[in-house]
């Protein structure tokens, strides 16, 4: 091990931390966190502007805010985080010393200047392109040039991840075995991200080059195929992560192990080998694709990555339920949920970030991704009632379930406001969920999204949607509130703690932070042979409403125009 | 836990749990259905997008369009003059993408197949069939072709569900379904 003064152990959880991590994790986070306080009101405003009597925004401030809402979040917000969570995964989980920690400050440095570069060029107004910036219509230079250095920042960050698990492996910081599960999920999405980031590079490097006039035509559906290998890829970043931070609140809630290893680790490599396909989502209705092309893609060869997600979606409850079991909640078949902590942000946020990413995220994403049935929900309002599910459902408030925990352990202060801290995941979770399903309802009745004015003033031709849709937009809006007021508690909430907490000190405070593990084997609990059955059961309700689901959206394809 | 390395260093060793196994096994047969469902949709189902598509340029589709109004305009509406086209069945008929309207409008008749051809002349489009909701992609330089048959009748609205620019919501067109 490097120098000893370089690493501090937390009194609460006995993790080593080496400072240099320490700060480039504090950094990364807390520049996700600005993000996403940007994001969240500009989510707000988006929202109260689709909302039709409300509808505050003119057009052009709608869609430049809604160009930054997009980066600021889905990128931003989420890529920053990620960072942190790839220090924490590697340095400290593994008792490392971090790799190359000015390298580390580079990317950090680059991801700073490409983010603030982009929004700038957003703000400016002649970049109001959407996240996607479609060719041929072409956003400022500096635009693409932000996030082309943006990228090049969190690739640096995903090297130093890897360099930083080699230096453990070579200097036995974590022993003979293998990496710990989390690490293992976090490595999963590095290695995605890096796929991710060279396709965004391979498009987005002649895109500026096309806008400043080195090169005279972009094909706008090569455009489309390479964009969304960074783009949709770049979703699957955060799955990996926040399934990865599932498994590592589990742990550190109920020192819970998983049911297994091998399938838990199995279904990670799933990932590895057939998430990039998912691209193909984006582009069902395109033309001058091959049916065949989009069947093999669009189910990620035979939906195996479905499979994979299915499978965490049992084994994070399961491993959870195992160990409340082994504590003693072991009556019938549902007292271990009942029993837990409900009241605790960060087991709060990761149960409600597997119901709504399963529920809703995952289940609308299988079935828009169909390739016949993505053409009655292909750009409307359905699609981004299905990828809030994912990423602000499953995706933040995971991310924010972990953070709650972070704040003790990382900047050594208590948090705030214990009492707001019990109800804000639910407030957060409950007002986002509701905006999903609303959105999804819209958008089943054709109400498209990146849309001004569904009323359509000023068009030559009029038409009138249902009055349902008016209703769900409505909802939808209500839904942002209370969504925004829930994720403004949790800015407050963590500004507030990592400023004006009180002090944790040196000491180990009286409340434990983390769990002891449980003894691992699952001999003696469960029903008749059976170690997880409330887990299975909840999986079978899950597998349920998939099925209902996916084929009434059949039958609604059905009735439609006959098309070939 | 999963926080620190596996309890058991050759963990690949240790048997899987059965509840695991039951659900891996499930969700692959799921996996497996929903594989299937769309080939088959391919031979028996009536909705399915067709790979037909062209090369093309604003110039050559913009004449194309143009011919087919020239030949098959019956009236015109609104006061831009959009004149409204009624082709025979069977035919190739045309609709055009551009900032920001859908040129011309259609008129068919129910029950009868049509060829639709689909293009944008300057920036990407979303073709989006109201109250149907069918949803299809329009890319400048790509023509696309596809078979419609028109299962009932009535007025129906196209409008823009890609983002193309400050006018983009008053992008919206008409097909007539006699
Ligand atoms: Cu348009």
């Amino acid at each position: 091990m490097a120098n000893t003064a370089e690493f501090r152990t937390c009194p609460d959880t006995g993790l080593l931390f080496h400072k240099p991590a320490e700060t480039l994790m504090k950094l990364n986070a807390v520049a996700g966190i600005v993000f996403l306080a940007l994001g969240g009101v500009l989510g707000l405003l988006m929202g109260l502007t689709r909302w039709p009597t409300v509808h505050l925004l003119q057009a052009d401030s709608f869609y430049m805010l809604l160009t930054a809402h997009g980066l600021s979040v889905l990128i931003f917000w989420i890529i920053f985080f990620e960072i942190a969570v790839l220090y924490f995964t590697s340095s400290t989980l593994l008792r490392s010393r971090l790799a190359t920690p000015r390298w580390a400050w580079l990317g950090f440095a680059l991801m700073v200047v490409g983010s603030i570069t982009t929004m700038v060029s957003i703000f400016q107004g002649r970049s109001s392109v959407m996240m996607t910036s479609y060719v041929p219509m072409s956003a400022e230079p500096h635009f693409y040039l932000g996030l082309i250095l943006f990228a090049v920042g969190a690739l640096i960050g995903c090297f130093v991840f890897l360099g930083t698990l080699v230096i453990a492996r070579a200097e036995r910081t974590y022993g003979e075995g293998s990496i710990p599960l989390v690490t293992f999920g976090a490595l999963t999405a590095c290695i995605i991200a890096i796929f991710t980031i060279a396709s965004g590079a391979i498009i987005l490097i002649p895109t500026f080059l096309w806008k400043i006039g080195y090169i005279n035509h972009i094909d706008p559906l090569m455009y489309r195929i390479l964009w969304w290998g960074m783009g949709h890829s770049s979703q699957q970043i955060n799955v990996s992560a926040h399934i990865a931070v599932w498994y590592a609140v589990m742990g550190v809630v109920f020192g819970a192990r998983p049911l297994s290893e091998k399938v838990s680790r199995s279904a990670f490599l799933l990932y590895i080998l057939f998430l990039q396909l998912a691209s193909a989502h984006h582009l069902l209705v395109d033309p001058g694709i091959g049916t065949e092309w989009k069947i093999f893609n669009t189910s990620y060869a035979m939906y195996l990555a479905v499979l994979a997600s299915m499978i965490h979606g049992l084994t994070v409850p399961g491993a959870m339920e195992a160990a409340q079991r082994k504590r003693g909640f072991n009556k019938g078949l549902f007292e271990w949920l009942r029993k837990a902590p409900w009241g605790n942000p960060s087991f709060a946020g990761v149960f409600l970030s597997i119901l709504i990413f399963g529920f809703l995220g995952g289940i609308s994403g299988v079935v828009m991704g169909t390739e016949q049935i993505n053409l009655i929900i292909h750009n409307t309002l359905y699609v981004p009632g299905h990828f809030h599910a994912t990423v602000v459902g499953g995706t933040t408030l995971a991310f924010m379930a972990l953070t709650y925990w972070l704040v003790p352990v990382l900047f050594r202060r208590e948090i705030i406001f214990p009492s707001l801290s019990k109800f804000q995941p639910y407030l957060f979770g409950i007002g986002m969920a509701g905006f999903c399903l609303f959105m999804m309802g819209a958008g089943t009745l054709g109400v498209p999204r990146r849309h001004w004015d569904i009323s359509f003033s000023g068009a030559i031709f009029g038409h009138q949607f249902p009055e349902t849709a008016y209703l769900l937009l409505g909802l939808t809006g209500i839904s942002v509130i209370l969504a925004v007021i829930g994720g403004g508690l949790f800015i407050l909430q963590i500004v507030g703690s990592v400023f004006f907490g009180k002090r944790r000190g040196e000491t180990r405070g009286p409340v434990p932070l983390i769990a002891e593990p449980v003894a691992p084997g699952l001999h003696g609990i469960g029903i008749g042979g059976i170690s997880v059955p409330g887990t299975l059961v909840l999986a079978l309700v899950f597998l349920t409403a998939f099925i209902l689901y996916y084929f009434v959206n059949w039958k609604y394809l059905s009735q439609v125009w006959g098309l070939g | 836990m999963a926080l620190t390395p596996p309890a058991e260093r050759l963990w690949w060793k240790e048997p899987i749990e059965a509840v695991e196994l039951f659900w891996v096994a499930i969700a692959l047969v799921w996996a497996i259905v929903m594989f299937i469902m769309m080939p088959y949709w391919h031979v028996y189902g009536k909705q399915n997008l067709s790979s037909e598509a062209y090369r093309t340029t604003p110039e050559m589709y913009t004449q194309k369009v143009q011919a087919m109004v020239d030949k098959y305009t019956i009236r015109t509406e609104t006061a831009r003059n959009m004149p409204v086209v009624r082709a025979p069945a069977g035919a190739d008929i045309y609709m055009l993408a551009r900032l920001w309207e859908w040129y011309p409008a259609l008129e068919l008749e129910k029950g009868q197949t049509y060829r639709l051809h689909l293009s944008s002349v300057d920036w990407q489009h979303g073709f989006s069939l109201q109250p149907e909701n069918i949803n299809v992609q329009v890319i400048p330089g790509y023509e696309m072709v596809m078979k419609i048959t028109p299962n009932k009748s009535g007025e129906f609205s196209v409008i823009c569900n890609e983002y193309c620019g400050i006018g983009h919501h008053t992008m919206i067109g008409k097909i007539y379904v006699k």
